[in-house]
């Protein structure tokens, strides 16, 4: 039976670490917003880019050159790049093994083509290294407060990779930010870009020639999905992270619950016994 | 006849502006134009300099560079890499990127980007005359 000092230096010691997780949930809580403000501010852009690509591409549908723009065009997919965006930072629950769970379920299902992986956060970065798996990249650092000029150049080497037949397609793997409770891991391919149907048809001026003007935009398209994508992991990220945390300060409260009746009962043996022993004494005086 | 026009100013990062305007002046790659409400269908992209717009009686002015602006009867939307507002610029920021750009196209170092200077000078102009600082020759 554990003595009583040592009860207590247990349940001091779940107490600190329940302060810790508490803290931690907190800290989660407070970045989660900024990180859902963050989502929330960088969607307009999204929409009117989107709303603009598929207004050019709607007035150069008949444009046949168009559809061999390197951006454009599909080819067998032999060689595939996976952009797998993870976390810098662990205790977040399933998080971060969610998504290398997929990326190998990825790499088992795409056997018959070369996968090439790009990793933006550490934790896939390391997972994949130890495995020995080759890295095209690795960028570690960045979730958190990515600004959309720290991922524009990660994206532009993927369009340069993809533009000169390196890779012939570009999947984006992340947790996709559903609500407070539920992150899902979603596969998104980037490259070849699908051109959104525009259902309004207008008549625009242009000032540059469509095609020009599609050219600069297609860059630019893919640039602002793998930004949205990092934005969508890092909101995942802290809820996630908040939620394991919440679970685990709970966790610790039982615990200490538990471990206070324990304690209590083992107190109350050893009076007992001391009680037993002075009457047991007493009685075996007279 | 519509009075006002819907304008939309958002960044990567986040939505500016969204207010019915008066008028505004953009500056495309090919120069400056003025939209009022009701203006033709267009599409271009955004140059380097000062957004102006007109909401009530005032003028408004944003420093942007690089990006596309349309333009439909009701709405005028623009998407800028980087768009400052008026009140956000940081004059000595910007007095200090002026100089560094002249100093370097006034001695070019073999290796440095010529069309890089002259737009990191003219996106500092452009942060200037936004704040309210005439560019002094």
């Amino acid at each position: 039976m554990p003595s009583l000092i040592d009860l207590r230096r247990r349940i001091r010691s779940v107490r600190n670490t329940q302060q810790m997780t508490r803290a931690m949930k907190m800290i989660s809580a407070a970045r989660l917003r900024r990180a859902q403000d963050r989502v929330i501010a960088a969607r307009p852009y999204a929409r009117i880019l989107r709303e603009l690509v598929g207004s050019v591409g709607a007035a150069l549908r008949s444009d046949e050159e168009l559809f061999h723009h390197p951006l454009l065009v599909r080819r067998p997919e032999q060689r595939i790049q996976l952009v797998l965006i993870t976390a810098d930072r662990g205790l977040a629950g399933a998080f971060n093994s969610n998504l290398n769970r997929q990326a190998e379920q990825f790499l088992a299902s795409h056997h018959e083509s070369e996968v090439v992986i790009e990793a933006i956060g550490r934790k896939g970065r390391d997972y994949f290294r130890k495995r020995d798996v080759p890295l095209s990249g690795a960028h570690v650092g960045l979730a958190g407060r990515a600004m959309y000029s720290d991922v524009a150049p990660i994206a532009d080497r993927l369009i340069e990779r993809y533009a000169t037949q390196q890779t012939d397609a570009v999947y984006l793997l992340y947790n996709e930010f559903k609500s407070m409770l539920s992150q899902k891991p979603v596969v998104m391919r980037v490259l070849p870009i699908e051109i959104p149907e525009e259902t309004e048809q207008r008549e625009y001026i242009f000032e540059q020639s469509p095609r020009q003007l599609l050219e600069s935009l297609l860059p630019k398209y893919v640039r602002l999905a793998l930004y949205h994508a990092v934005l969508e992991s890092t909101a995942a990220e802290h809820a996630a992270r908040m939620t394991a945390m919440d679970a685990a300060t709970t966790n610790a409260g039982e615990l200490i619950e538990k471990l206070t009746i324990y304690m209590n009962r083992v107190r109350q043996t050893s009076i007992t016994r001391e009680l037993i022993e002075v009457v047991t004494g007493a009685a075996a005086l007279e | 006849m519509m009075e006002t026009i819907l304008l939309e100013v958002a960044t990567p990062d986040r939505l500016l502006v969204s207010e019915p305007v008066r008028e505004v002046q953009i500056p495309t790659s090919h120069g400056y134009i003025g939209v009022l409400p009701e203006h033709a269908p267009l599409l271009a992209e955004l140059g380097i300099g000062v957004l102006s717009y007109v909401t009530g009686n005032e003028t408004k002015r944003i420093a942007v560079s690089g990006g596309y602006v349309e333009v439909r009867p009701e709405r005028v939307r623009v998407l800028a890499d980087v768009a400052e507002p008026s009140g956000e610029i940081d004059v000595e920021r910007a007095l200090a990127a002026l100089k560094r750009a002249e100093e370097r196209l006034r001695h070019p170092e073999p290796g440095i980007d010529i069309a890089r200077a002259i737009n990191a000078m003219r996106r500092a102009q452009a942060r200037l005359a936004a704040a309210g600082r005439p560019v002094e020759k």
